[in-house]
């Protein structure tokens, strides 16, 4: 296990040093985006339109923050992870279209992503659940907000972060998936602790 | 008795807004010892990260006076009714308009929507929202707990009517099972609720009112007791670990109620709470004096 600082716009290379376990904690740039946002960024492609910034390098947040505004400058109050499961339905081809090297989250993704982290050279870091407060301590600034005719815990949020993390790398780019391995043991273990219960 | 002040709504109120903002900025002491000792006793590597992320963040809470998830959760109430105290019939009302100042002034995340018209109401009140659990006791004192219970947490209760010819072993094995299968899903290290009988309703509401025992105070019967840590210790071996990165430690701590059961039923429900076990609780005295019982206040 090894600890890693990354700096945004993060390469290929970076990513490729990484294995399950590590610990990172990026400065730079990061964006959220959930369900909706990803929806509307994959339209943006096929219609081979711009999006609003430039994702390359670049880490994707599952996280609808609590956002308010004071003095007509934003600032972010609660920025937790949200579960990840359900962005896996596009993310292999938002992580192959936008080059985006980190996907951040809760609870882990499945094997499609997977395949495509390992493809294209991305990561997933797990961020702890309901760690609102440490991530908002890291977010720094509110670089733009994006598309926010989706609400606001919808909207592409861009951030200036510093340190975020910790991020536990639980999907690396060489195909494993610390979620998975853990769900193979923990099956493993169902028959032991069943005969320790006498069930 | 006419200068029995208690159940002056104002006082009901503030002392309600206090608990809101008390319970999701800081974690009760047991919950946090037992947070500090699964730091020290997880031995994964991932897991011992998860578990300082989640004292760091629960310092930052308690320092900046933040909600420590940004889930603060539906809320609930559990109120203990001293059947001499006056003007019982204000408390419903005071409890509601608390969650709405609170909601703005802490504040708490907007939580109550309708089912049919997915409407959220923006101030977390609703229909039998905040829901709140009456208990009539002796005396004229009045007893107000808050339970702001999370959304990722809640999602893994379940029921199960389990044939009784299974028994206690077939109660151990649904809580095993019930624990895997939530997986990461919950946000580990979580406290288990753990009812048995009853009736479906019955069961479900022990349990997750067995939530609010300090993790610290076994359960008075012994026999139960046993069972609270032979489960304990199941569903630590499990190996989910906190966050589901692997790891010893996938729950903090299980609590067991039970009732008398139909001879044909045997009901198990399962309560989850996550690591952001957020209560707290104040009496309220017959001549208006307010002691809190979860949390120092200064
Ligand atoms: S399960 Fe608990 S800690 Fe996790 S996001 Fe929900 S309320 Fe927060």
């Amino acid at each position: 296990m090894a600890t890693y600082k990354l700096k945004t716009p993060i390469s290929e290379e970076d990513t490729r040093k990484l294995k399950v376990n590590d610990i990172i904690y990026i400065t730079g740039t990061i964006i959220t985006a959930r369900d909706a946002a990803h929806r509307r960024a994959l339209e943006f492609h096929r219609e081979k339109k711009k999006l609003p910034v430039n994702l390359q390098g670049l880490a994707v947040f599952h996280c609808g923050p609590i956002v308010k505004k004071e003095n007509d400058k934003w600032i972010v109050v609660a920025a937790g992870p949200t579960t990840s499961t359900r962005m896996d339905l596009f993310e292999d081809e938002f992580i192959k279209n936008f080059k985006i090297r980190v996907v951040i989250g809760k609870g882990g993704m499945g094997k499609k992503t997977t395949k495509a982290m390992k493809q294209y050279g991305a990561v997933y870091g797990a961020f702890t659940g309901g760690a609102a407060v440490l991530a908002a301590k890291a977010i720094k600034n509110v670089k733009s907000v994006e598309w926010y005719d989706l609400g606001m815990p919808e909207a592409l949020w861009v951030l200036e972060v510093e340190e975020f993390g910790p991020l536990t790398v639980a999907i690396d780019a060489h195909g494993n998936n610390l979620f998975e391995d853990v769900q193979k043991k923990v099956e493993e273990s169902r028959q032991k602790i069943y005969q320790k219960l006498g069930v | 008795m006419e200068e029995n002040i208690l159940i002056n709504e104002k006082i009901v109120d503030d002392v309600a807004v206090k608990l809101l903002q008390l319970a999701v900025t800081e974690l009760p002491r047991d919950v946090k010892e037992a947070l500090q000792r699964a730091y020290r006793e997880e031995e994964s590597e991932a897991g011992k990260t998860q578990l300082k992320a989640i004292l760091d963040n629960m310092e930052l809470a308690e320092k900046t006076r933040t909600p420590m998830c940004q889930d603060t959760g539906v809320i609930i109430f559990y109120v203990k009714a001293g059947a001499q105290a006056k003007g019982l019939d204000k408390i419903g009302y005071a409890l509601r308009s608390a969650t709405r100042r609170a909601t703005k002034e802490v504040p708490l995340r907007p939580n109550a929507v309708d089912p049919f018209t997915q409407k959220n109401t923006g101030d977390n009140t609703g229909r039998f929202v905040p829901f709140i659990h009456w208990e009539i006791v002796p005396g004229d004192s009045v007893e107000i707990t808050v339970m702001p219970k999370g959304g990722g947490s809640e999602n893994v209760c379940v029921l199960g009517m389990i044939s009784p010819g299974q028994g206690v072993k077939g109660l151990k094995k649904f809580v095993v099972d019930t624990v895997i299968n939530a997986g990461a899903k919950p946000c580990p290290p979580n406290i288990l609720g753990v009812a048995v009988g009853g009736g479906a309703d019955i069961a479900m509401k022990l349990a997750k009112a067995a939530l609010l025992r300090p993790l610290d105070e076994p359960n008075p019967n012994p026999d139960l007791a046993k069972l609270e840590k032979e489960l304990y210790e199941a569903a630590n071996s499990t190996g989910i670990g906190p966050m589901g990165l692997g790891g010893k430690i996938t729950v903090l701590g299980v609590k067991v109620e039970y009732a008398h059961r139909h001879p044909a039923s045997y009901p198990v429900a399962v309560a989850f709470q996550c690591w952001a076990a957020r209560r707290a609780s104040a009496r309220i005295s017959s001549d208006g004096k307010v002691e809190y019982l979860t949390h120092k206040v200064t």
